[in-house]
């Protein structure tokens, strides 16, 4: 079992590296959940499987009587859910803001804090796509009002 | 050009214009009550400043050190009085004073240092107060440049000296001045002393400016000419000079420091000197004598003979008298006529016969006329030059043959031309400067006779001392202005006379070297340009490259680097260890089922483009997670998974709707690099859990919450002990870290300027606080 879990852990890694390497941030998310998950089942699996037996204290004893799961893990998972749940929450209002405010959800042109000195790419068709542009390096961004206008997102959601 | 800014009414400068000038003569005084006593037995003197690093402020006083503290001093007081004047109803004159005066400490401090470490904390005290003072007129642009051009040069020369400062103290196992230069037979048997030397030597070169780093001392005569005078002729300039001698004990006398430092000072000497003839703004000239001087000196420092260490020591002093008072000078006549160009000026003496007495003077001892001291130090030089063995008499001496003779030339431009014949038209009519201007020079200009005229008094109490320190044996040092007659005196003479004839062509000379010039190809300074620019592009281009703005290519990076750092710790590490030991037997088909759910859950998320199936397959994997965790007896995380689990899925789903649709997939493609670092990412990650899972199980910390969870907290769930009693402030800081999630989020989602604040934009708010109350 153990080593199956730790093959499903493999899978889940992977498939949330591959979503955390995509440009659109709504994936980077999926890549965060599933990444958050797996982080929890390696401290799981680290403190070992055991299957039954529940880290209680009998009625009247003073130790568990016989083998229980290793409590220490079941403390640490506990505590990285809900941090994990902290910090899914905040990305997801930060990609909704993000959306909100850039009309993107594509990291490439979420370039307002570092704009491309060069257009090195054709940016979004919609002005609101790539705000941080300076307007006298692309001449299809003449109308100066995009960085102002936050609509954009709006009209599309 | 001193002229241009609005006045401030200061008598003197006022009271920063006094302490500028009483601080410096009150140093002066002092050290010159030392001056009987040091020249019979140097002393150390010092405080610890950090000991554990052997970093002292010690103070090591000796003849070299008294004779540096003096000049600076000395030429200080001439220079603070003058400027006083110069600039005292400039409006930001205060802070000239608090920049001079920070020089001054520095480059007292670098000279008096008997630390290696507090020398270039010192030694970079200067090169700042350098880079300020050259900026002082920072509404230039040239300004400016030359300022930053001088600290950039002169700073990485300091950098590069630290670096040899370091090797050199492990070397020896001290940085104590007074132990490393005792210690120079092993050092210069050292296999590293190579290394040191040249580390040195890229220090005291961008300090002294030799060629090729020459450049720029030129362009920072855009200081105000009392800067000029002190920091870049008398003083700072010579700072790596005074390495070069102070190291000479312990680093000098080998052939690579002779070859070297006789090369590259005789280079600097003479192209300096050719340089100053091409120059017409007297300044200019001066500036380029200065690199004359300087290479000169490092040109007696290698050659290393006890004369050749002598006639060092007395051109340094007969230098910075000379020097300083020709720049005093100039800065008068700049101040009275408004020109320094020498094709303009002529006929001053009339005008102005206190400062063409002065200007006579320092330019007599320049061009090495008897009875100035000038002419003793020429006369020792050529004595020394002619001393050396071999190759290097000849060099030694044909070089500085050459630069006398065109110091010679240099003194009738700068003290013989401006002053004869009519009265030229200048800018301004020309008038007598004020006392507080021609005192400093005059008085320089007098040393200059006195020292020619009393030699013992040079020898006994400055030169002497000095090349004792620098020499590291006590020889007698004896000065005199008639030696007899021999080969010296009969250099001397063709000198002059050679000087005399170069000077009469001196214009025609200028325009051929004019001419040269502008058709060379060799431009330090433009080259100091491209440097910089390509500095520039290198530092841009490795931005774009390393800090692209691309979320996608930061996330490559850390996720490659990780996987690569880890997998090599792993193999190399061994922790692939005894295999894998499978049993497949016991595993119950409910379990097979949880984890191919899992599986398949995380990867449709991964492949599919629509977001409710990857959000609806995303809660297939948190809930098989969370029958893990019940399986595996862990209910309360169990509980929590759950919890979350829907309240995630709730969430992201309701966000999505105001999200835009995910690309099809074939937008964006499938990425095979990608895919290729998660698939490493994925299997080392299995590999790294099998190879933990072999370790052997070290259940200390379990045992104790198990045994200690009743008798000490008085719970019976032992998770729940930890968590509140135990680990409670854990706790603690976890409930931080989502209360400022929960802000964090809220302000994202209220404060957004533009964004209007419907009843759905709340709803992402109440996550948060709900996220809070699940966990309390």
């Amino acid at each position: 079992m153990e080593l199956l879990l730790a093959l499903t852990i493999g899978v889940l890694m992977a498939s949330s590296v591959y979503l955390m390497l995509d440009r659109n941030v709504i994936r980077f998310l999926f890549g965060l959940i599933l990444l958050s998950n797996a982080a929890n089942l390696v401290i799981f699996l680290s403190g070992r499987l055991t299957a039954g037996a529940p880290p209680l204290i009998d009625e009247g004893a003073y130790a568990p009587t016989g083998v229980v799961a290793n409590a220490l893990p079941q403390a640490l998972v506990l505590t990285a859910i809900v941090i994990g749940f902290g910090l899914l929450a905040f990305t997801l209002a930060l990609v909704y803001r993000t959306y909100r405010s850039l009309g993107t959800v594509n990291s490439d042109e979420m370039r307002l804090a570092e704009p491309v000195s060069a257009p090195r790419t054709t940016p979004h068709p919609d002005p609101t796509a790539a705000p941080g542009t300076p307007p006298a390096s692309d001449p299809t961004l003449d109308k100066t009002d995009a960085t102002t206008t936050p609509t954009g997102g709006e009209a599309r959601a | 050009m001193a002229d241009d800014y609005p006045k401030v009414d200061r008598v003197m400068g006022g009271a920063s214009g006094w302490f500028s000038i009483a601080l410096p003569a009150v140093l002066f005084l002092y050290f010159l009550g030392l001056v009987p006593q040091i020249a019979e037995t140097p002393q150390v003197r010092g405080i610890e400043w950090v000991p554990s690093l052997g970093i002292g402020l010690s103070v090591l006083l000796d003849g070299l050190s008294l004779t540096f503290a003096l000049l600076i001093t000395g030429i200080g007081t001439a220079v603070t009085l003058y400027s006083a004047r110069y600039l005292g109803q400039h409006p930001d004159y205060p802070r000239f004073v608090a920049y001079l005066m920070l020089f001054m400490v520095g480059m007292l401090g670098l000279v008096l240092a008997g630390n290696l470490i507090s020398l270039f904390v010192f030694w970079e005290v200067t090169t700042i107060a350098s880079y300020l003072l050259i900026g002082f007129n920072a509404d230039s642009a040239k300004s400016r440049r030359s300022a930053l051009q001088a600290l950039l040069v002169t700073g990485t020369g300091g950098l590069i000296l630290l670096a040899g400062m370091i090797v050199l103290g492990t070397v020896a196992g001290s940085f104590e001045l007074v132990e490393i230069l005792s210690q120079g037979e092993m050092l210069r048997d050292h296999p590293w002393y190579l290394a040191i030397l040249l580390l040195f030597l890229a220090g005291a070169f961008t300090k002294s400016a030799q060629v090729p780093f020459h450049f720029w001392l030129p362009n920072a005569m855009a200081a105000p000419t009392p800067v000029s005078a002190y920091l870049h002729s008398a003083t700072m300039v010579k700072a790596g000079v005074f390495l070069l001698a102070r190291m000479n004990p312990a680093l000098g006398g080998t052939e690579a420091w002779f070859w070297m430092l006789t090369l590259f000072g005789g280079v600097t000497a003479v192209f300096a000197s050719v340089m100053s003839l091409r120059q017409t703004d007297i300044k200019q000239v001066l500036a380029y004598t200065t690199l004359m001087a300087l290479g000169t000196l490092t040109m007696f420092i290698g050659a290393g003979t006890h004369y050749a260490i002598m006639a060092a020591m007395l051109f340094l002093v007969v230098h910075s008298l000379y020097k300083a008072a020709l720049f005093l000078m100039i800065g008068i006549v700049d101040h009275a006529t408004g020109t320094r160009e020498t094709g303009v000026l002529g006929g001053l003496a009339k005008a102005m016969p206190l400062t063409g007495l002065a200007a006579a003077l320092a330019a007599v001892s320049m061009a090495g006329i008897p009875p100035m001291v000038g002419f003793i130090g020429k006369e020792f030089m050529y004595k020394a030059g002619l001393g050396l063995g071999g190759f290097g008499a000849i060099w030694v001496t044909v070089m500085i043959f050459a630069a006398s003779v065109m110091m010679f030339v240099v003194a009738g431009i700068v003290a013989w031309k401006p002053f004869r014949g009519e009265l030229r038209q200048t800018p301004h009519a020309a008038h007598e400067g004020p006392w507080p201007m021609l005192a400093g020079p005059l008085v320089l200009g007098a040393l200059s006779l006195i020292f020619g005229l009393f030699p013992g008094i040079l020898a006994h109490y400055f030169v002497g001392p000095a090349t004792h320190a620098v020499f590291g044996e006590v020889r007698e040092v004896h000065l005199y202005l008639w030696g007899g007659i021999n080969m010296a005196l009969v250099l001397s003479l063709l000198t002059f006379l050679a000087g005399w004839l170069m000077y009469r062509r001196h214009e025609a000379i200028r325009d051929r070297l004019t001419r040269i010039e502008e058709g060379s190809r060799v431009n330090f300074d433009a080259g100091w340009d491209r440097v910089l620019d390509g500095l520039k592009a290198l530092a841009a281009w490795q931005t774009r490259l390393i800090q692209t703005g691309n979320l996608q290519t930061y996330m490559a990076v850390i996720f490659a680097s990780f996987t690569i750092l880890v997998g090599a710790t792993f193999l190399l590490r061994g922790g692939m260890g005894s295999g894998i030991n499978y049993q497949a037997d016991g595993i119950h088909p409910i379990q097979w089922t949880v984890l191919a759910l899992i599986a398949m859950g995380a990867i449709l998320a991964t492949i599919t483009s629509s977001r409710m199936t990857a959000v609806a397959a995303l809660g297939v994997v948190g809930i098989g997670v969370a029958l893990i965790f019940i399986m595996f007896s862990a209910p309360d995380v169990a509980i929590t998974q759950l919890l979350v689990e829907v309240l995630v899925v709730v969430l992201v789903a309701l966000v999505m709707l105001r999200l835009p649709h995910l690309p099809v997939r074939s937008a964006s493609g499938f990425r095979a690099g990608h895919a290729a670092i998660a698939a490493a990412f994925g299997i080392l990650s299995t590999l790294v859990m099998i190879a933990v899972l072999q370790t052997p199980f070290d259940r200390r910390l379990t045992d104790f919450f198990e045994i200690a969870s009743w008798p000490e907290a008085h719970g019976r769930n032992i998770v729940n002990v930890i968590l509140v009693d135990f680990r409670a402030t854990d706790t603690f800081g976890e409930i931080v870290v989502v209360v400022i999630a929960a802000v964090g989020a809220y302000a994202l989602l209220r404060g957004a300027p533009g964004a209007r604040p419907t009843p759905e934009d709340e709803e992402p708010a109440q996550v948060a606080a709900a996220d809070k109350g699940e966990k309390v």
